[in-house]
This record gives C-alpha cells, structure tokens and sequence, in this order.
C-alpha cells in the first residue's frame, strides 16, 4: 500500500514546489520589486478598464431585464437627484416675471409676489442635493459592481449575469484574497523589521533617507495588498516639512495611502496588540507622534507636542485628520479645531473613493477592523483619487474655527463632497453669512438699485 | 449607502407614499438616500438644526422660512414620509393624472404649490398674507440692503396691487388671481434627471 502512494507523493509535493516556487517568483517580479522603486507596470489599471467593460455589460443585462418588466431602475452611484441651471438670481427672477405678466419687464423691477417662488426653488433644490460637483458622475457608469452588497436590483437577473457572478465570487474570494492577505502580512512584516534594523543606526541623514526609503516600501506593498489604484492630482502642492497636512477621512485606509506618496509624521494613541507594535516600530525609525491613552484628554500638551513638531524644520510633516471619526465620503463634517490652533501651515488634501469597485467607508458600529480589513481585500479594487490643494494660512483676524471651516470648504469643494456646516451645538461659521448677504444684495440692486444709483437719483 | 440589496424594503409605507407623492420607486430610494445622509446621528428622523447644516440653505435669504414648512404641524422632528410629502410639492406637475381624475390631487398640482407658496408668506397660518408678514418677507430676501422707507413703499405698491377686497391683507384667491397667467409649474418645479 506505502509503495502505491510513494511516486504519487512524491508528484504532489513536487508540484507544490513548483507552484509555490512560481508564485512566489511572480508575487516578487511583479508585485515586490515595483513596489521598492516606485514604479508601476499598469497591471492595476488594465485590470481596472476590464472591469469597467465587464460593469457595463452587466448593467446592460440588468437594464434590459427592468425594461422588460417596465421598470425604472435604481441607479445607486449618480450623485445628483436634480439638474441645477447655472442661471444668475437677475435672469430667474426676471424669468419668473416675464411669464407673469404681459408688462413691458424692463422698466418694471419692482417686487412681485413671485419673486418668492426662485428662492424656495434654490432652497429646495440644496436640501435635495447640495452644491456637489459633477466629477464623478460625468465619467461614471451607472452599473452594477458584480458584488452582492451593493446591489439594488436583484430582481432582474439573468442566468448569464448569476454565473458571471459566481465567477466574480470565486476570483475574488479563491484568488484575490490569498494574494491580498500575503501581500499584506509581508507589507507590514517588512515594515516593522526594517524600521527596527534603521531604527538602530544613528541618527543623521543617512537615517532619515533609509527611513523614508523603507516606509514608502512597505506602504506601497499594502497599496498593491489592497489593489489600491490612486490617482495623485496637484502633487506639487505636496505637504512640506513643518506643516500640517489635513484631509478628509473615511477609512484607515487613507493613511496607507497618502502614505505611500509621501512621508508623513503620524499621530495617534498608542494601541496594545498587533497595531501598537507596528506604532512602536516605526517610531524608531522616524519621529512620529504617539500620545499614551491618558495624555490624549490633556489638549495642552497634545498641543505643545504638535507644535514642538512643527517648528522642527527637519522633521516630517504631520498627517492629522480634523474631523476625528471616519465618515461616509459623501460630506465633510466639522474639523475639530485643535490643528488649526497651532499656527503652522495647513496642506489640505481632498482624499474622494470611487464607489463603483468597492465601498470603503468604515462604519465603525457596524464592522470591526478585521471584518473591514476582509471586505476590503474581496472587492475588486479600491480606486480613489488624492488632490493636493495649496497651502492655506490662518489670516490675519481669523480664528481658528472660521479656519478650520475655510480649509474644510475647500476640501469639500474639491473632492466633490457635500459641506456640512457644523456637528453638533456647534454655532454657525461666519463664512456663510456673507453668502447670505451677497444673495440679499443682488436681489436689492434689481429693485431699488445700488447706493451709487439711490445717491445720483 | 447601505449593503443590503433590498433597499426599497427600508422604506416604510414605499407604495402609499409613491401613489401620494407621484415620487417614481427610484426617485424615492434617491431621496431616501439624501434623507440617510442628512440624518447624521442615524435616528430615522430630522430636526431644524439638520437642514441648518446645509450650506446652501444657509446662504438662502429665506431659508428659515423653508425649514418651518417642514415642521409646521408643530413637531421638532420629521420623518421620510413627511420629508418626501414636502418635497414633492416640487415636481412637475403631471398633466396626465389629472385627466383622469380619479386620482387625489398631488401635492405638485399647480393649487399645491400655489398654496405652499402661499405658506411661506403667510406665518401665522390665518389664510391672510398681512401688510406686517409681507415686510418680514421682504427684510429675509432683502437683509439690511434697503432702508424702513423703501420697504414700506414696496410693501405699499405689493398689496395695493394684489389687495382686491381692499381689507389690506392678501388671501389665497387674491394671491391666486395675482398670479394666474405664470407658469408656476416650470417655476416652482425642480427638474429631476432620470
């Protein structure tokens, strides 16, 4: 019997030798290697325009199935709900009268009833979508990502859609999870061997750029564990040092990848488990700021350690994310003020996720880190696009709330995300008000004229 | 967004609330999503200071105003079907339905908009637009750009011109009759996309 399964092992364990062998040879050539030097073969965007393809024949199946069955479909990804005309206050009310009456408008500006109707309109229209640039959706596809969790149009389905479905599930679960979890494992592995071994040099210069060499790696490695395909726009206006760089957050996952494009000085409490090993490893190697549990109620010191950091010319800048808990990526909500106190210069960066391979929202009530971490690495992708806006200043006669919220605006501007005022009892930024005024304005010089008009007359 | 992949089960009421609102099945998930996304702190409902947060109603000279429509039946809070009632005053009116007049009249029927037009002049909900309410009206829209005088004189010329019974206040036939050759529809209607 041992003779019968002898050769028959032997088959096997040299197969597996192989097989590991090879994919350990492509995992290196392909993955590895790119990630040390910074360069790219563009595996990850061809992947990503086969997906595209493969999205909009299935959205095709899925329309054809609703139109047969006389369906409107719910398109989850199209940010606007309503058409907003890019007309001015002068040319709608002006409008609005025209249709009202048959006097001759252009003598007539005098107050109409209806003048009321382009106010409620626009006010109506920024409950039911605000102020959100189209971005996203002019390149957009409204289609179906192939995965279970994001899809609202179940009934219409075919066989051909199921299958390719299954198929979908089987790579991404079979191949792509393996992959991602090894590549994973070796990008923090690296990370906090390397950064123990330069963490025992001496510090200078040579210190500095084997520590940036070695973060960029192994960040990088976790870029390709996640299949991350970022789009940097702006990088001239990248953080330098002694400054504050601030961005939107949505998941933990925008350190890993503002990272990977720059050097960053983190901050954050020191966790126990495998997280505060990683904390304690890399600040060997670099100086970044980890505060114990019982230092992060006391702001002064927070504050005192920021700004110590910041004066220092040669070290990193510091990456701070303002609003303090991870949010949905469709709004920005209030900056917590305390970076802003320090009086450095502020790099905004507008971090925005592209729905349509995977949503990376952390919604910390609903999903532990590990579970996150797992639904993250079985999506197809995670795409995403980084602007770096240029550098903002307080000016003279701002506070630090009315800053925070400038630099908020245009983050939120810019990453196409709705801009919410304030959280909580907050009160209301003045900035707003003088949006207010502007419309008051324009409104008043249409009926009774500008001050210079009202003094000649 | 949400990950289940029955969505429309979410919504309370989904059917009824189509039929009275004219609301398609996907318009509604949309607005649904937007109430989702306002409703900050997840509590199924919204309160003035969640609209206060929106920027754009913000910098509205009557936004205020806005608000109190929706939580004009005396509440602090209002749920997605209150929420959806509202907005769909802003629809384009649907020129079909009424032909076939079976149907109850939308909240987007040009009488609807009218009278919420009406409301958002009209405070104290008495049916009468007064002198004093049409120049609280006209301060929101106008701030401190325009002097007391200048108020007063187009307040004057407003009711003078509306004012049919001569009883110095505007009632919803006198607002109505003022109004009858605009086309309200275009004009208090916002344009939904597919």
């Amino acid at each position: 019997m041992e003779l019968f399964f002898n050769p028959f092992d032997n088959l096997v364990c040299i197969l597996l030798g192989i097989s590991f062998t090879v994919w350990f040879t492509l995992l290196l050539v392909f993955i590895i290697v790119p990630a040390i030097f910074g360069v790219s073969f563009g595996i990850r965007r061809l992947y990503m325009k086969t997906l595209l393809k493969v999205f909009e024949w299935a959205t095709l199946r899925i329309e054809r199935g609703a139109k047969e069955k006389n369906h409107l479909l719910y398109k989850p990804y199209s940010n606007a709900i309503i058409a907003k005309e890019p007309t001015s206050l002068e040319e709608e009310i002006k409008e609005i009268r025209r249709s009202g009456s048959n006097k001759d408008l252009d003598s007539a500006t005098e107050f109409e009833l209806s003048d009321i109707f382009y106010f409620a309109r626009r006010g109506v229209e920024s409950i039911m979508d605000d102020e959100v640039t189209k971005r996203f959706t002019a390149e957009e596809l409204k289609s179906w990502n192939l995965l279970t969790r994001s899809n609202y149009n179940f009934h219409y389905i075919s066989l051909r859609l199921t299958v390719l479905w299954g198929l979908g599930l089987l790579i991404r679960y079979g191949f792509l999870l393996p992959l991602r979890v090894t590549l994973a494992f070796t990008g923090v592995g690296l990370l906090v061997f390397l950064t123990s071994v330069v963490g025992l040099l001496p510090n200078g210069r040579m210190k500095n750029f084997l520590s940036e060499k070695v973060h960029l790696m192994c960040y990088r490695i976790c870029v390709r564990a996640l299949t991350a395909i970022i789009t940097y726009h702006d990088s001239e206006n990248k953080p330098k040092n002694g400054g504050i760089c601030v961005a939107n957050h949505t998941s933990p996952i925008d350190v890993i990848i503002l990272a990977s494009d720059g050097c960053y000085a983190m901050v954050g409490q020191i966790h126990g488990g495998l997280m505060g090993v990683i904390q304690r490893s890399m600040v060997k190697a670099c100086p970044h700021i980890w505060f114990e549990r019982s230092e992060v109620k006391d702001r002064h010191l927070v504050a005192k350690r920021l700004s110590d950091h910041v004066e220092d010319k040669s070290k990193l800048p510091i990456l701070i994310f303002p609003e303090g808990t991870c949010i949905n990526n469709t709004s920005v909500m209030m900056f917590k003020k305390g970076s802003f106190e320090i009086g450095a210069t502020v790099y905004p960066v507008a971090i925005k996720y592209d729905p349509r391979f995977g949503d990376a929202f952390w919604n910390s009530s609903k999903f532990g880190m590990v579970n996150y971490l797992l639904r993250m690495m079985s999506s197809w992708a995670i795409v995403c696009s980084v602007w770096y806006l240029p550098p903002m200043s307080r000016e003279e006669g701002e506070d630090a709330v009315q800053f925070a919220n400038r630099v908020k605006a245009a983050i939120a501007r810019q990453g196409g995300l709705v801009d919410l005022l304030w959280d909580g009892g907050l009160k209301r930024a003045k900035v707003k008000d003088t949006f207010k005024e502007e419309q008051q304005k324009l409104y008043s010089k249409m009926l009774v004229g500008t001050q210079e008009d009202r003094s000649r007359s | 967004m949400g990950s289940s992949s029955s969505s429309r089960n979410k919504i309370p009421n989904a059917q009824e609330l189509m039929r009275q609102t004219g609301f398609s099945s996907a318009h509604l998930l949309r607005l649904h999503d937007r109430f989702e996304s306002l409703d900050r702190d997840n509590r199924g409902y919204l309160s003035p200071d969640d609209f206060e947060a929106l920027g754009g109603l913000a910098m509205n000279p009557i936004g205020g105003r806005i608000i109190e429509a929706f939580f004009s039946s005396g509440q602090d809070t209002v749920d997605f079907s209150s929420f959806v009632r509202i907005l769909a005053h802003f629809r384009p009116t649907d020129r079909n339905r009424n032909k076939e007049g079976t149907q109850q009249e939308l909240p987007s029927s040009r009488t609807r908009k009218l009278k919420f037009a009406f409301q958002l002049y009209d405070l104290d909900r008495d049916g009468k637009i007064s002198r004093e309410e049409l120049l609280q009206v006209l301060r929101a829209m106008l701030g401190l750009q325009v002097t007391e005088e200048q108020l007063q004189s187009i307040a004057e010329r407003a009711i003078q011109e509306a004012d049919l019974d001569k009883d110095d206040a505007i009632s919803f036939d006198e607002f109505k009759k003022s109004l009858e050759k605009m086309d309200i529809d275009t004009k208090m209607s916002v344009s939904f996309l597919k």
